[in-house]
């Protein structure tokens, strides 16, 4: 899955999808993903580099990151590879 | 090595640009972490999950304003535990310690009145169903009957030449107070003159002793006035009975309906923000019987049966996280232990959520289901709730009332009930059921042995 590339993210957290004009902020973890995920990184390697900076088990980890992605989903934000 | 940060879930919120709330209502949830200084993960670790808790303090200081309410504003004040309400022994027995008389609507309850020690003339008998065998106990043990119907009413008088002791009796009267729905299905029509035939018909039978008016406006009334209104017209037939009969009723019994600070659903504020206070219920009642022609010399005892206003905030329910789901809306979810089968109250109120320790700061709309494989379970559609794993825990605040009485046995066990004293010590109150005290209820015929 990656981020559609009219999608802007901002340093601050700040997302703007360019189609629909909508907007949404985005919590510092949330803010990593986004970038590893512009940034191509694969689902594995973004879990792990955030649990060596994170202190989260690989479970909590899993479900808070496919929760996340199901939302990025829902507001139509990703687009499968 | 460095210390790792801690793990927030990652969060996308979408920017509505709309109308701010004017109210700026708070959507950070704080954590109820203890009752009565009692950890829930304690109490949750010693009585397994869900677990319904009672707190004494807060029946006790409930009861207290109550009380003070009513019997700063009027001479005779005399509260009866409303059994139905919660008919846990600890419970009844704990408003008889504080004072209140005992108020049932069956011979079930009758008797559970009985064995926790009430003395039987005071206990008030209401309730549309008596059995024959019901009345004539209570007639035997001077209790006060409040007769709710003519069959009801000619059953007694049958009974009263049975027996060497007159039967103590009042009516129950229906009437127009002004809020909607009006109650007519118990008890005698006030406006179309049914309760004073009936008044009449027992006063001249001289076979009971009429002892009050009763009445019961409704359920969780919002205004106070309607009890005012309701006391002067009872007050009115208390001065009818004085002039035609120059008797003087001993009590007028106002019932209850107080409202709780629960919140109904699809109400557009808080209760806590709308629901009158005891001041507010007792200014009323007090002022339109004060006001009214009774003479002052025989004021009757003024009877309050309130349940729910009483028990609400001292009842807890305790549950842990079961999972979270994201429906295919996009709306968070989370499964709770509690189903709407032992939180019966979740069908007419927006029940107060928390988690039970300190979570994300972050809210999400969310939909709470219970545990029960059934489509109605749902006990909350939509309330800002944060991110909780499986297994933490969270606390439904102000469940004391029905709950406990109305709750239902489905698919698995009913929880146990623990009452934290005044020390601040949990006792447990009633079991968890097993799958023995259920199944010994069971027979099996001979032929599927």
């Amino acid at each position: 899955m990656k981020i559609k590339e009219n999608i802007a993210i901002s340093e601050s957290g700040f997302v703007f999808d360019s189609n629909t004009g909508d907007s949404y902020h985005l919590n510092t973890t949330a803010q990593i993903i986004m970038k590893f995920m512009k940034e191509d990184k694969d689902e594995d390697e973004i879990q792990e580099l955030i649990m060596e900076e994170y202190d989260v088990d690989t479970d909590t980890l899993n479900l808070a990151y496919y929760d996340f992605l199901t939302m990025l989903t829902q507001f139509k934000l990703s687009e499968n590879e | 090595m460095m210390k790792k940060k801690i793990f927030e879930k990652p969060i996308i919120t979408k920017i509505n640009a709309g109308v701010p709330d004017k109210f700026g209502m708070q959507n950070q949830i704080k954590a109820i972490t203890h009752i009565d200084q009692v950890a829930i993960k304690d109490i949750i670790a010693e009585y397994g999950s869900p677990v319904f808790v009672i707190s004494e303090q807060t029946m006790e200081e409930t009861y207290e304003t109550a009380l003070q309410a009513f019997s700063t504003r009027y001479p005779k004040v005399q509260f009866a535990w409303s059994y139905k309400t919660n008919y846990l022994n600890a419970v009844c027995r704990k408003y008889h310690q504080l004072g209140s008389w005992a108020e049932v609507v069956s011979g079930f309850e009758y008797h559970k009145a009985l064995s926790n020690g009430v003395e039987p003339n005071k206990i008030i008998f209401n309730g549309p169903d008596k059995s024959d065998e019901d009345l004539l106990l209570a007639i035997e043990n001077k209790s006060l009957i409040h007769i709710d119907h003519f069959e009801e009413l000619y059953t007694i008088l049958k009974l009263a030449n049975t027996t060497e002791n007159k039967p103590k009796v009042a009516i129950r009267v229906n009437m127009d107070t002004g809020v909607y729905p009006m109650w007519d299905r118990f008890g005698f029509n006030y406006e179309n003159g049914d309760a004073w035939n009936a008044i009449n018909r027992l006063m001249l039978s001289k076979k009971v002793d009429f002892m009050g008016l009763h009445t019961h406006i409704g359920t969780y009334i919002m205004v106070g006035w309607a009890y005012g209104n309701a006391a002067k017209k009872l007050a009115d037939l208390a001065v009818k009975i004085e002039k035609k009969f120059n008797h003087y009723i001993k009590y007028i019994d106002m019932g209850g309906g107080f409202a709780s600070k629960n919140t109904l659903k699809g109400a557009f504020l808080p209760g806590t923000d709308t629901c009158p206070s005891f001041d507010d219920y007792a200014e009323s009642i007090t002022n339109a019987l004060i006001g009214s022609d009774i003479n002052p010399e025989h004021m009757p005892t003024l009877f309050l049966e309130t349940g729910r206003a009483l028990i609400d905030d001292a009842g807890y329910l305790l549950g842990s996280i079961i999972g979270n789901k994201r429906l295919t809306s996009g709306r968070a979810s989370t499964i709770l232990d509690i189903g709407v089968n032992i939180l019966f109250t979740s069908f007419w109120y927006d029940h107060l959520l928390y988690p039970a320790e300190e979570t994300s700061n972050y809210t999400e709309d969310t939909t709470v289901y219970g545990p029960l494989c059934m489509n109605i379970d749902v006990i909350r559609e939509s309330l800002p709730f944060p991110n909780m794993k499986k297994g933490q825990h969270v606390v439904i605040k102000r469940i004391g009332a029905y709950n406990m009485t109305q709750w239902m046995q489905f698919i698995t066990h009913r929880p146990a009930i623990v009452m934290i004293d005044k020390e601040g010590k949990t006792h447990l109150v009633r079991k968890r059921e097993t799958n023995e005290s259920i199944v010994n209820e069971e027979l099996v015929p001979d032929y599927l042995q």
